[in-house]
């Protein structure tokens, strides 16, 4: 079976039981952390797949929010706490929303896609800022879920739903990297290449574009659901163009030529800004600002591209990695 | 009658405050291709310099009158200095890359701006009114509406004006009109084309600080205003199309009266009626209402 797998998933395979296991060996709070990036490195995975089409989705916080929001609706008016009910209600709705949207937006390419990505997201932003129902600003809690009628408590409780969380992540990510070797996966980077000559070929460029939208969607609930159930919590704060704008400096700060690097890179953004909010909170933004212009101009492959070049190895995973916004 | 009345000055009133904030986006994408997130960083910059400005004059208990000129002036200062520096600092090592990369680039500047800001003022808000009650107020209809008001709209008025005179009348805006047309070629004939691209950059940039610094009197400037002016004013521009001066007037006039509608007769509405008018514009013409048509490029 191991033939069919490539170095990252076997890799991808090899971490998940060291993740479960960092649960009982590490310090409570360092989990979380894990746990939490976990959630958000599935939406920086939505924004790095649609990269590799060359383009930059500014509203990816979009379906982070649909899919929190979709699981806290259930939970809210129809007392629903099942994870597996709460999981799939959030991917049904991103990909709903998205298959409608996707007719608009697969229309454009370059900073129109960006912007509009941003200007739906900030559409659903105004939105939920304005129903009572919902909490406005502040948003509303979530309960602690269930597993198929099963109701832990406590400490099972959280290390039931990290366990299952690294499951799905891992999950995601081996799913996308099939994606990515996938005739569409292929079809996307020769967009970002020339448009116009995959359509001399025969290949619709918009229906390509207007699956990955979908799929990048999807994810991005999945991301959203596992981040606001450990949480028990939601806000409009999550499609907030600023929220949007950090999964596309995880994408490309580690760049994207393999889909481990905006996982790995979203923890360690979490985890530098546990220190540098405590140490100066008033230059969290320049920080990044500074890392992400450096990063553009010094490292427009990402981190990744460090560590492709030492191995050596696989040397077309770095050549196919797009610089950003390229 | 009363509610139309409102709607109609409101609405010309955000036109004005939207139209002063985004020009300079417009302005900046047409000349130089660049979407400038950091804009939103020179519209904080303007609001915060001006109301910390108006705050220490005022403080010193002489005439509220010479706040007026207080205002354009700080505008100018931060402006320039701040557009200076990031277009001789960094955006001019990026010309000629893809405009998405422009985006990431202008994004991590406003992530820079945003904090030099916090640096600069520190995080409490402040509150500079006094410019805004000097003039009083006027009626109409019975609805009280400050004059400062219906100066912001005229200053609208004569910065659209300017623009569009020195831009079609004058040898400068010829010039301008042919670095858009063709950079090289503009270079080979003898224009200093790096000039005009500084030059269009830290003018954009004062617009988008005055943008700010006009409005800091009706509003409590505090942290996040740059976030929130930026989807705003590409609201704007991309219904008018972008790079188009009259687009931006017309966007902002729609995007106005779209958003004084809904205060005034649907109020929850207000936040995402602007986007919804602007998916609406788009659905129909993808590219705005004035963008000039591109040809497909192999």
């Amino acid at each position: 079976m191991t033939k069919h797998l490539d170095r990252t998933e076997i890799g991808l395979l090899i971490a998940l039981p060291i993740l479960i296991l960092v649960a009982f060996a590490l310090p409570k709070w360092i989990v979380n952390y894990v746990h939490v990036s976990m959630g958000t490195g599935l939406v920086a995975l939505g924004v790095m797949i649609q990269m590799r089409a060359g383009l930059v989705s500014f509203g990816q916080g979009l379906y982070f929010c649909v899919g929190g929001y979709a699981a806290g609706m259930m939970a809210k008016f129809l007392g629903i706490t099942d994870f597996f009910v709460l999981l799939a209600s959030g991917i049904v709705a991103a990909l709903v929303l998205s298959g409608v949207l996707g007719f608009l937006l697969r229309r454009y390419r370059e900073i129109f896609y960006a912007m509009l990505t941003l200007a739906v997201s900030m559409i659903l932003f105004g939105l939920l800022s304005s129903t009572e129902e919902l909490g406005s600003t502040d948003g509303f809690n979530l309960p602690t879920p269930s597993y198929l009628g099963w109701s832990p408590e406590g400490e099972t409780s959280r290390l039931t739903l990290y366990t299952l969380t690294c499951f799905i992540a891992i999950g995601c990510a081996i799913a996308l990297n099939r994606f990515l070797k996938s005739p569409i996966g292929y079809v996307n980077e020769a967009i970002r290449e020339n448009e116009l000559r995959v359509e001399y070929l025969g290949t619709s460029a918009r229906q390509a574009i207007h699956i990955t939208y979908t799929l990048a969607a999807a994810v991005s609930a999945i991301g959203g659901v596992l981040w606001a159930l450990p949480l028990g919590h939601v806000d409009p704060e999550m499609t907030n163009w600023t929220t949007s704008g950090q999964f596309v400096f995880v994408s490309i700060l580690s760049g994207t030529g393999n889909i481990v690097a905006p996982l790995i890179g979203t923890f360690i953004l979490e985890i530098v800004r546990v220190y540098a909010v405590e140490i100066s909170p008033n230059t969290w933004q320049m920080i990044l600002g500074t890392v992400m212009l450096l990063t553009i101009i010094f490292l427009p492959k990402g981190l990744w591209s460090l560590l492709a070049k030492k191995k050596k190895l696989d040397t077309s995973a770095s050549q196919n990695a797009p610089a950003a916004g390229e | 009658m009363l509610t139309a009345t409102a709607i109609a000055v409101d609405g010309l009133g955000f036109a004005a405050w939207l139209f002063l904030s985004s020009v300079g986006l417009t302005l900046i994408y047409g000349v130089m291709r660049i979407l400038n997130i950091a804009h939103g960083g020179f519209y904080a910059l303007g609001a915060y310099s001006s109301a910390w400005a108006i705050g220490i004059y005022t403080a010193t208990g002489s005439t509220v009158a010479l706040t007026f000129l207080l205002i354009p002036l700080a505008a100018l200062v931060a402006g320039a200095i701040a557009g200076l520096i990031v277009e001789r600092g960094v955006l001019r090592f990026m010309y000629g890359r893809d405009e998405v990369l422009m985006v990431l680039v202008t994004y991590a500047v406003f992530l820079i701006l945003e904090d030099v800001t916090k640096l600069i003022w520190g995080t409490q808000s402040y509150v500079a009114w006094q410019p805004a009650f000097y003039f009083g107020t006027v009626e109409i209809l019975d609805i009280p509406y400050t004059v400062y008001k219906f100066i912001i709209i005229g200053t609208a008025m004569a910065v659209g004006l300017a623009l569009f005179l020195v831009l079609n009348k004058t040898r400068v805006g010829k010039l301008l009109l042919v670095v858009i047309e063709d950079r090289e070629i503009s270079g080979a004939l003898g224009i200093n084309v790096t000039l005009f691209f500084t030059a269009t950059f830290v003018v954009g940039a004062i617009l988008g600080a005055l943008g700010g610094a006009i409005t800091a009197p009706e509003i409590s400037v505090s942290p996040g205003i740059g976030a929130e002016i930026i989807v705003l004013s590409f609201a704007v521009i991309v219904i008018g199309g972008m790079g188009s001066i009259g687009g931006a007037m017309i966007g902002a006039l729609i995007v106005g009266f779209a958003r004084a509608a809904s205060v005034h007769l649907y109020p929850p509405a207000e936040l995402f009626s602007i986007y919804l008018v602007m998916a609406a514009v788009l659905a129909v013409k993808p590219y705005g209402l004035f963008a000039l048509a591109e040809s497909r490029k192999i």
